[in-house]
């Protein structure tokens, strides 16, 4: 069985068995934004008497799109145009918390998924509350009753009511027990490619992030804060003088936070200015004299001579390795990745006498709130999130830091409002990055050429480990400091070196009868996160890249050896046929090479292929052909522009030059030292979907894993150097 | 020391008594509350706070407001609501979080002024200084080729109309 990120929290009891509890306020109003007589049958949905139709939307939009996707779902069920909903960000609340993990969270893939049934559920529960409201208006039986597009119509008679006119009689009536759900053959918007409803205000920069939050004038006075962090991870102040920076013009306070020096000044300019006239003396931390090449140097000793703290697989497989005549062995590695949401970290605040408001691009609202309070010492209870849109996520903005941090600033400035926004320095400098990990890969073949064992040792820190800093903060303040410390700690243990996530990806559904994944615990302070497709973006590229080795050891076509070895794992089979069939595998155009990766995460699978140019030592990826078996399909346009942006993400950290670390600091600075990708470098890319009735399973992520093996795969075919680190860089002499 | 820039906004003539160093990105969204230029970077690499000086496209962040002296700027605010690039974009589904939209939507602007069918390559040169994180590249390329064709068409009907 493979552990997801989810289930994994869950069984650990780390989330919803108690060590979170108390993030869910029991005296919250039922729903929110509720506006007085209307009809409100769930946290989702609201109809006005004027007939407007409202709906909260819950997750994060970070630019997957649900935004457009979620309202669809609802609304097939309401039988209401989902182009016509109003969509309001909903906030924080219980109503909207995950019913296993019971905090509300953008991730994992997750959000349609998990969606898909409570809000159908949801749209048919009210869409029956109509009807019966319709029938007792006009004294017939429900079946007499029928809908279209927001208006419940008369079978017979043709008299008809618009859904805001039922809404009195709807509001007293009682939810039916059970409600039945249409038939795929009578969808009218969802599987339909509908066009995002953000275009036109994201376009026109009308839309409201979180940066833009009260510069509308909606916040008068407000102010603008800048935080000047030690550049070393776990460093700290040891002493500041701010006499020149408090000369500076529009200063208006100076003070220290847990996390460096806090400057607050009339507009950004003014703030940033003054922060580059403080002077600070750093004490480095645990990491001083700590660099990349010293991390390497740490790993290598692990795998070497450390025992695994997680092992699993079945079959045996040092059995198998004693019984080899033959035994392929290499070692992969992928380094750091920053996330660079193009939107630098920042949020907005107001601390009133009755209680502080916040406005935060975040993917964890119910997270960000209690961090938010802990700080501002203001109570959970009077503390009111609003999500805005936020300008990519990619994992980053399941962190709160930036809410701590804002949190100790609005407390020292009472009733002021203040944003506090990061540079694209500090978003760099201070990430939660994807950790540097280090593979050891070992393959035996038995006396009749079969391939008989698998074995693959990986150093990594823990993911899921991330999250615990931030927990003994997060409890409540309630719960005494010892307790929370307690449980911080407790939940470290569970965690350390068994957290799941570290392997993801690397049990590969290949037929090979003795599999074995070792996974050393390795964590030497650099702060990291989860980052798009977290294990699987690594891993995918070790796995995916060694079976082509031994494909090539067995003198055997990429594709056909795949398929061969995949013969339980009828969705892998269908997408790496159809993708080999879509790009005339074996038939490149002239100049140009293939490659071939596939990859199960989030419950979907990806078969990618690649085409590669190559002139010299340089190299250019020209086209990509992905087929996706994401289950059945909400809106195919979002997911392709999902798998479009995974791949050029993914692309990003594969082909650009890596971040990199010396006296335990990041060494780069902006996107001239740290480059992303940019439009020459993007490559076509042609998403085919597999049509399938399985329930929808994950999006956002899954594009990623396949493209780094597939593109490294390519480069093999023609220049025969195996590439087994990212990024990827040809060495001189290639034929 | 504040001093008194005026210059043309989006046709309208604005005076602000603000640091003439300042960066004109922070003159528009701190002082003016105009949200649409974005900052991305502060140091003239992503693209996100492009606008237009006198018919010129420049990186908001690298233009102190003292050089906006007596010009016109022209922001994303300032572009027509039916401006084939706005429903290019629209149509072609670019927009995933949208942040680097306006900026690209500016650049695409001038590239279209100087080049009005481009080619990809054209594209590609010009567009290269917008950074997209969210991978929305192949779709940017579609949607200038498409502005470029209702573009072609409304001139054509214009010229059809006199
Ligand atoms: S903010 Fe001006 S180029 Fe990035
Ligand atoms: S759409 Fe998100 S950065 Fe371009």
């Amino acid at each position: 069985m493979t552990i997801t990120r989810r289930s994994f929290l869950i069984g650990t009891g780390v989330v919803g068995g108690g060590l979170l509890i108390g993030f869910q306020l029991k005296d919250e109003a039922p729903f929110p934004h509720t506006r007085p007589e209307s009809f409100q049958p769930n946290a989702w949905l609201q109809i006005t008497p004027d007939g407007e139709v409202i709906f909260q939307l819950d997750k994060a939009e970070m630019g997957q799109g649900v935004v457009t996707s979620l309202p669809t779902i609802l609304g097939e069920e309401l039988d209401f145009d989902p182009q016509r909903m109003r969509i309001e960000m909903a906030g924080v609340h219980r109503g909207y918390a995950d019913p296993v993990m019971r905090i509300q969270i953008t991730g994992g893939s997750m959000s349609v998924a998990t969606g898909w049934d409570p809000l159908r559920q949801a749209g048919a529960t009210a869409r029956a509350l109509l009807i019966a409201a319709a029938a007792k208006t006009w004294g017939v039986d429900e079946a007499m009753c029928r809908t279209e597009d927001g208006v419940v119509i008369h079978k017979t008679n043709g008299q008809q009511l618009q859904y805001g006119e039922l809404v009195a009689t709807a509001r007293t009536l009682k939810p039916p027990t059970k409600v039945g759900l249409k038939e795929e053959e009578d969808y009218r918007w969802v599987g339909k490619s509908l066009l995002r409803t953000d275009g036109v205000a994201k376009c026109r920069g009308q839309a409201l992030f979180g940066m833009d939050v009260g510069l509308d004038g909606s916040l008068p006075g407000l102010l603008t804060a800048v935080v000047v962090r030690c550049p070393h991870f776990g460093g700290k102040v040891e002493s500041y003088s701010d006499t020149t920076a408090l000369a500076f013009p529009g200063v208006v306070d100076i003070f220290e936070i847990h996390s460096g020096i806090a400057v607050v000044a009339h507009g950004y300019w003014k703030a940033r200015k003054a922060a580059e006239a403080l002077e600070v003396t750093w004490d480095k931390g645990p990491l001083a004299g700590v660099d990349s090449a010293e991390i390497r140097r740490r790993q290598e000793l692990e795998l070497a001579n450390g025992e695994p703290s997680d092992t699993s697989g079945h079959g045996d497989v040092s059995k198998a390795f004693a019984q080899a005549s033959e035994v392929l062995e290499a070692t992969y590695a992928a380094p750091l990745a920053h996330h660079s949401t193009l939107e630098p970290q920042n949020c907005t605040a107001i601390i009133r006498p009755d209680g502080a408001e916040v406005w935060a691009p975040t993917q964890s609202p119910s997270v960000l709130r209690l961090i938010f309070s802990h700080y501002s010492e203001v109570p959970q209870e009077q503390v009111e999130v609003h999500t805005t849109f936020m300008g990519g996520a990619f994992g980053r903005r399941g962190h709160v830091d930036f809410a701590a941090e804002l949190g100790a600033i609005a407390k020292q400035l009472l009733g002021q409002p203040v944003k506090l926004i990061w540079s694209r320095e500090d978003d760099l400098k201070h990430d939660f990055y994807r950790p540097a990990t280090l593979h050891k890969l070992r393959a035996a073949r038995d006396k009749n050429g079969a391939f008989s064992a698998w074995e693959h040792k990986l150093v990594s820190p823990s993911f899921v480990e991330t999250i615990f800093p931030n927990l003994g903060a997060a409890l409540p303040t309630w719960v005494p400091t010892k307790m929370s410390r307690a449980a911080g700690s407790k939940a470290k243990e569970w965690i350390k070196g068994v957290d799941p996530t570290m392997s993801d990806g690397a049990h590969i559904p290949y037929a090979i009868p003795n599999l074995e994944v070792g996974v050393h615990h390795f964590d030497i302070g650099v702060p990291k996160g989860f980052w798009r497709s977290v294990g699987h973006s690594h891993n995918a590229f070790v796995v995916e890249s060694f079976i082509d080795e031994l494909a090539h050891e067995a003198q055997e076509d990429p594709v056909t050896f795949r398929l061969a070895a995949l013969k339980d794992h009828p969705r892998h089979r269908g997408v790496l046929r159809r993708a080999a069939k879509k790009a005339d595998w074996g038939m490149p155009p002239r100049g140009r090479l293939q490659g071939v990766a596939v990859h199960e995460s989030f419950g979907s699978v990806v078969a990618e292929i690649a085409e590669v140019s190559i002139s010299g030592t340089d190299f250019q990826v020209e086209r990509v052909v992905c087929v996706v078996d994401c289950g059945f399909v909400i809106n195919p346009d979002l997911v392709k522009q999902q798998i479009e942006g995974a791949v050029l993400y993914g692309l990003s950290a594969a082909l650009m030059d890596p971040i990199t670390i010396q006296d335990g600091a990041l060494v780069q600075s902006n996107f001239h030292d740290a480059p992303v990708l940019r439009i020459h470098q993007a490559p076509s890319i042609e998403v085919y979907l597999m049509d399938s009735h399985a329930p929808p399973s994950g999006v956002g992520e899954i594009g990623l894993p396949p493209i780094a093996p597939a593109v490294a795969n390519a480069l093999f075919h023609v220049t025969r150097q195996r590439l087994r680190e990212l990024p990827l860089r040809l060495a001189q002499g290639s034929p | 020391m504040p001093e008194m820039i005026e210059f043309e906004l989006n046709g309208v003539l604005q005076r602000v008594d603000e640091d003439p160093t300042t960066p004109l990105l922070w003159i528009l969204r701190d002082t003016l509350g105009l949200t649409g230029t974005k900052f991305g970077c502060a140091q003239g690499l992503c693209g996100a706070c492009t606008v237009s000086l006198d018919g010129v496209t420049l990186r908001s962040c690298q233009l102190p407001l003292s050089a906006a002296q007596g010009k016109a700027v022209t922001t994303i605010e300032g572009l027509p609501s039916e401006d084939p690039l706005l429903r290019a974009w629209t149509e072609t589904n670019v927009i995933q979080c949208g942040y680097c939209q306006p900026g690209q939507i500016m650049s695409a602007r001038s590239l279209l002024d100087t080049h009005p069918q481009p080619s990809d390559e054209q594209i590609d040169v010009a567009m290269q200084g917008n950074i997209c994180r969210c991978g929305t590249y192949p779709r940017i390329r579609q949607a200038i080729h498409h502005a470029a064709q209702i573009r072609l068409e409304q001139a054509e009907t214009k010229g059809e109309d006199s």
